[in-house]
């Protein structure tokens, strides 16, 4: 299958303020440091992390909200930060759905305000009202919703709007910034499903961003595992279930909490979570997950790991694979 | 072992009075801890939960909310009831809570150490010696395994990592060694990492000081991991109780049912639907089960009448109509 | 039947009349919804009956005066310092002008001030306010409120008493002096909602489907702001009139003969307290057009706030 959207080497550091008296050093976040991986055609891609992972900073450089350090995003064959403003043909491509429903809709704006802005900047030609009545019944909401402000909606409706809106540019590759994690258990089926059922029908890319490992399981085709930063594992969905490597993975697999005696066997049995993620300011040296790891080595805190992959299509970021 | 429930909340009724009219939250809610006794209260967002728990503390703000009936019982004395003086010394001695969002739950601008010895200060009469209050500090901080107590006391809450926090907060609720902690959707607001630790962190004290929980949550995965008794709540009426392990081999009301299918496993096999519709509006709520305009399985009488509770094996109850003909007597 | 569109899924369908009256529907239930909030104070309702009945008598001040002579050069010394009477309801003042009338057009003035120098103020204030919160961290933001901060930290009474004694003391420029210190708090009340809004995801969203600057500014975050602006346009109608009254009193406002509230205070102050009717009427009307606005800007505050009820 063909590529769709190509990180290669991404970083992207935040400069939040300076120390020191004499010599003024700069404190940096590094946010992201340094990621590669293809998103191909057609496939959900599930990007997981805890907080600070960096997660949501590749989403919000994809979309253009922040430039690159160094390393570029290429869609397709076009270098995303190739213009200083990115072009309105490449913004209609690349749509993105917000974690918060309760943020991400204008509460002074109607629902048809909200889905005409997309609309008239879009698709200038085609007829307004039409299209957001189209887009409405595409997320299976009914015309009613359409002269209401979203304080009247429920976070699932809400999603659907911005579900609505995002499609609104007919793009071909979408963004899902944990889009139920605020919703509950019980309406969280309803939107994955939609959004899945939206994906085979306009044939859409998705960038899957969570930090539920059991929805993923679910949903994506492929999973990549960061952590403050990096990439520390990346697979098919099934294999990566299968056979988690990466002693973070394992970590992460070890401490979810389950339904049921099946799922339990699942998840790794000798792993137990200890430590938290250090701040970004502060990363470890070596590995920077060495602190935490339960089978950190001497090289961990020395010299930070490849990229290596063990088997076709899964590769692991740890000393415990060396290169070959 | 003494036979008397610990905690009783027996038909309790709470309603909220706002424009419109009268926010029926809480409809006849009944609830049992016994001693040592660890227990789930399960629910989505709005089920009425945590006014349950707002209730028993006695910290709801009224008006706009009034307990047209019911009774909380607290070793048998009823907490509604209870005068000013002697409900300050339940909550805390008695029963003690942690929140979900740590960081809110500590004041920024105290350090640790002063906000552990004000807890202490008022967990007891007595006059301390400064040792006796420094240990009554420290003790709490070791048992909750944060690190190097004593610079901890000196630190300010915004120095602590989010895990951190939720241990300081869960020291500062044991620090009077309640009988009973009531834990409102413990770690949920942290990583899953960071929320297994306390949750281990939770279930390893409540074994060693022999507590009983109240662990209030979304999130059904949790409740198996640290429970040994589930009620389950929806729109401000118990649905179901039953022991932990019985409830998941065996829902039974279609809401616990639906509530457990619309979670995804770690097994694959993809997600469910859910549940359609939504929580019911409290000014107008549905007469019968409140359940029923979302039931797969709704019958005539779930329209009109509201079910009792209906025992279907040993601790096994649920609050529906399709289980009528099977209750069988204790 | 009109245009139809089509339904995919389940949903019957519908004309574009039908979403056109639904439209409607949403309009009359919002305007329900807007004047519950607002009428929920009795005191908001207070206040904009006490703003409309000064509107209405500044309007028609000529017909409602009983003698609109008096606002012109006039005197009749028979009939000065007269105390409240049935035909004189304020009392006559030094030079036997009737007070009710004087303080009717005084209205005029005083609103005058106040709606000039507010549509001056306003949106310059707003406009600045918006830019530099959405350019919120660049130069722009810091050329814009670096300025702010300037005319912010001159003592405002004592700019415009500098400048109206600079200048010819006239009502204009007393208008023209208050402005220039008045601008500045809109600015910095727009600037701080702008800035958090910018970070909002809906601002994000707009960005990212390549909303031009000025939809993002007037569409997406304008409305969100207009309700405390409202608000602060309603309660700054007060302070404005109070203030250009200031200017009046020491003599900087509105000049005599002309019946400016201020000036006609100042001018009866000086019969204090026997003859207390010729300062203490026009007072009572400084008092009841700011006190109205005041509470009309309680109620706009409800009215536009956007919790749910």
């Amino acid at each position: 299958m063909a590529d769709i959207l190509t990180f290669n080497d991404l970083k992207k550091h935040f400069v939040i303020g300076q120390e020191g008296f004499l010599r003024r050093e700069p404190i940096t976040v590094k946010a992201v440091d340094g990621i590669s991986f293809a998103v191909q055609e057609g496939e959900t891609f599930g990007l997981v992390g805890e907080s600070g992972s960096g997660k949501s900073t590749v989403a919000y450089t994809t979309i253009g909200m922040y430039r690159p350090t160094t390393g570029t995003i290429r869609f397709r064959d076009k270098d995303l930060f190739a213009d200083k403003k990115r072009p309105l043909a490449l913004r209609k491509q690349i749509q993105i759905v917000f974690q918060d429903p309760g943020s991400s809709l204008n509460p002074r704006r109607t629902v048809a305000q909200i889905l005409a802005l997309p609309l008239r900047l879009h698709r200038p030609q085609e007829n307004v009202l039409q299209q957001t009545a189209q887009l409405l019944d595409m997320v299976e909401l009914t015309l009613e919703y359409m002269h209401k402000y979203p304080q009247t909606l429920s976070g699932g409706e809400k999603q659907m709007v911005a579900i609505a809106r995002a499609l609104a540019t007919e793009p071909s590759f979408v963004i899902l910034d944990e889009p139920t994690s605020a919703l509950d258990v019980s309406i969280q089926g309803k939107i994955i499903n939609l959004i899945m059922r939206l994906q085979r029908e306009f044939n859409l890319t998705y960038l899957f961003i969570t930090h539920d490992l059991s929805l993923m399981r679910n949903v994506a085709s492929r999973v990549a595992i960061m952590y403050l930063g990096k990439i520390c594992e990346i697979a098919d969905a099934v294999e990566f279930f299968r056979t988690p490597y990466h002693p973070y993975t394992q970590m992460l697999l070890a401490s979810i909490p389950v339904l049921s005696e099946e799922e339990e066997a699942l998840k790794p049995r000798k792993t137990v979570s200890r430590g938290e993620i250090p701040s970004p300011v502060n990363i470890p040296s070596g590995c920077s997950f060495h602190l935490r790891c339960p089978r950190h080595m001497d090289i961990c805190s020395v010299v930070d790991p490849v990229m290596v992959e063990v088997e076709a299509g899964h590769s692991v970021r740890c000393h415990l694979f060396p290169p070959s | 072992m003494d036979d008397a429930p610990l905690l009783e909340i027996k038909d309790l009724h709470v309603h909220f009075h706002v424009y419109g009219g009268i926010l029926r939250v809480l409809d006849g809610v009944s609830f049992v801890v016994h001693r040592g006794e660890k227990v789930g209260l399960v629910g989505e967002t709005g089920c009425g939960k945590t006014t349950t728990m707002k209730a028993t503390l006695r910290v709801l703000p009224m008006p706009p909310a009034r307990i047209p009936g019911g009774q909380i019982l607290f070793q048998g004395q009823d907490l509604l009831k209870m005068r000013d003086d002697r409900l300050r010394r339940v909550r805390g001695r008695g029963i003690s809570m942690i929140f979900q969002d740590p960081t809110a739950a500590l004041n920024p601008v105290f350090t640790i150490g002063q906000q552990i010895r004000a807890v202490v200060r008022h967990s007891t009469e007595k006059r301390l010696s400064r040792s006796q209050i420094h240990d009554r500090m420290i003790q709490p901080i070791r048992e909750v395994a944060l690190p190097d107590p004593e610079r901890m006391l000196g630190s300010y809450p915004i120095q602590l990592s989010g895990g951190m926090r939720q241990r300081v907060c869960i020291a500062m609720a044991l620090v009077a060694d309640p009988k009973l902690l009531i834990a409102d959707e413990p770690g949920t607001s942290l990583d899953v990492t960071i929320q297994d630790q306390i949750l281990r962190l939770l279930g390893r004290l409540v074994e060693e000081k022999d507590l009983s929980v109240i662990l209030i949550t979304h999130t059904l995965g949790i409740v198996r991991q640290l429970t040994d008794r589930v009620y389950v709540m929806y729109a401000g009426t118990m649905v179901e109780v039953a022991g932990t392990e019985e409830l998941f081999r065996n829902p039974l009301h279609p809401y616990t049912h639906g509530l457990m299918e619309a979670v995804p496993r770690l097994t694959g096999g993809g997600v469910s639907d859910g549940i359609p519709g939504r929580i019911p509006n409290y000014l107008h709520p549905p007469p019968g089960c409140r359940f029923h305009p979302r039931c797969p399985h709704v019958m005539d009488v779930c329209r009109q009448e509201k079910p009792g509770f209906y025992r279907v094996s040993g601790d096994h109850e649920v609050a529906c109509f399709l289980y009528r003909d099977k209750e069988r007597s204790a | 039947m009109g245009e139809v569109i089509p339904a995919r899924h389940s949903h019957p369908t519908i004309s574009l009349e039908q979403v056109k009256l639904m439209e409607r529907q949403t309009r009359r239930e919002n305007l329900g919804r807007a004047w519950y909030k607002f009428s929920r104070n009795s005191l908001s309702l207070v206040g904009a009956a006490m703003v409309l009945l000064v509107l209405l008598l500044a309007i028609f001040a000529p017909l409602v005066a009983p003698y609109p002579e008096h606002v012109k050069p006039f005197t009749d010394f028979a009939n000065a310092k007269l105390p409240p009477s049935w035909a004189h309801p304020f009392g006559t003042d030094e030079i036997g002008r009737d007070i009710l009338s004087r303080s009717i057009f005084g209205f005029r003035y005083a609103l005058w001030m106040g709606v000039v120098v507010l549509s001056l103020v306003v949106p310059p204030g707003v406009l600045l306010g918006l830019v530099a919160g959405y350019f919120q961290g660049t130069r722009i933001d810091t050329i814009i409120m670096r300025i702010t901060d300037i005319f912010l930290a001159v003592p405002p009474l004592i700019l415009a008493l500098a400048i109206a004694s600079i200048l010819k003391p006239n009502l204009s420029n007393a208008m023209m002096a208050v402005s220039l210190m008045w601008w500045p708090w809109y600015t910095r009340l727009v600037y701080g909602l702008a800035s958090t809004l910018r970070n909002e995801y809906f601002v994000v969203s707009a960005e990212v489907s390549g909303a031009s600057t000025a939809h993002i500014l007037f569409r997406e975050i304008l409305p969100n702001v207009i309700s405390p602006i409202f608000t602060k346009i309603s309660l700054d109608m007060g302070w404005v009139i109070i203030i250009g009254s200031t200017l009046s009193f020491v003599g900087l406002g509105v000049q005599p003969p002309e019946p400016g509230l201020g000036t006609m205070v100042a001018s009866g102050a000086k019969y204090l307290p026997d003859q207390w009717w010729i300062a203490v009427f026009p007072a009572l009307a400084i008092v009841l057009i700011v006190l109205g606005f005041n509470l009309l800007g309680d109620g706009l505050r409800d009215m536009l706030g956007a919790e749910e009820i």
